[in-house]
């Protein structure tokens, strides 16, 4: 139980650390491009590193546990965010709303496919194909 | 005033990097509580409605300034996620189970526009 203990801390502490580091990331971009297009560069960004990364991660052993726990729960989901995307499309003009929010899904989604042929490439070993 | 205002000596991206570490692992906890196994990303959905609502009561009161950016910014946005929405979309989609991919898509902006609403309506703005 003790190490189960530990366990659980090393994880919290990946993904707190990954959170923090996401969540200035965003708040850089954001500043960089600021409004609406700093939200949807970070979220088509961080959906095509992930993107690659888990299937990436469902084809080889390369990523242990640990760095997975770090980058996909920790950076890269708190890199890109639902709830700032949602309120801004409330708070949008309807046209401008509307745009924004398939504008959102289709690159989002779009960039989570990009990262899933990436990483087919990266590794194309056909005994590999990503059971789901 | 509050008692918020002594983070006014604390530099914004530590305020926001704070947050995310706290969002983050708030999106973890209750992200493990909610899935339990089951073949729909129920832990997502749950994290970005209940943060939609959240950052809608923080936008509408509203609250500006230190506290925005660090529970804002940070808190919300990092328990929040849109690649984790992204990527379960098409994993859905890959795994031949399009009619719940096309509901988890509707039902994140459905239940989150709704919680968006709901928090404006709280709030009392109109």
């Amino acid at each position: 139980m003790a190490a189960r203990g530990v366990d659980s801390a090393v994880v919290l502490g990946l993904v707190a650390a990954g959170g923090a580091v996401g969540a200035s990331a965003r708040y850089a971009v954001g500043a960089a491009l600021p409004g609406l297009w700093g939200t949807l560069a970070a979220n088509v960004s961080g959906s095509l590193l992930l993107g690659f990364l888990l299937y990436e991660a469902l084809r080889t052993d390369r990523l242990g546990d640990r760095t997975r726990t770090l980058l996909a729960t920790g950076v890269l989901s708190s890199y890109t965010t639902y709830s700032t995307f949602a309120v801004e499309t409330a708070l949008a003009a309807p046209v401008v709303g509307a745009a924004y929010l398939l504008g959102s899904y289709g690159l989002g989604i779009g960039a989570a496919l990009v990262g899933r042929d990436v990483a087919a490439r990266v590794d194309p070993r056909p005994d590999r194909e990503v059971e789901v | 005033m509050s008692p918020l205002t002594a983070l006014g000596a604390v530099p914004d991206p530590a305020l926001v990097a704070a947050g995310g570490a706290g969002g983050a692992v708030g999106r973890y906890l209750v992200g493990s509580a909610v899935d339990r196994g089951g073949s729909f990303p129920l832990g997502t959905l749950t994290v970005n409605v209940v943060g939609s609502f959240l950052l809608g009561l923080l936008t509408f009161l509203p609250v500006g300034g230190d506290v925005s950016l660090f529970v804002g910014t940070g808190a919300c946005g990092a328990f929040t996620t849109f690649s984790s929405f992204s990527v379960a979309t098409v994993q859905l989609w890959d795994g031949g189970e399009r009619g719940r991919a096309v509901a988890f898509v509707a039902a994140n902006t459905l239940l989150a526009g709704g919680a968006v609403a709901l928090a404006a309506v709280l709030a009392g703005a109109s």
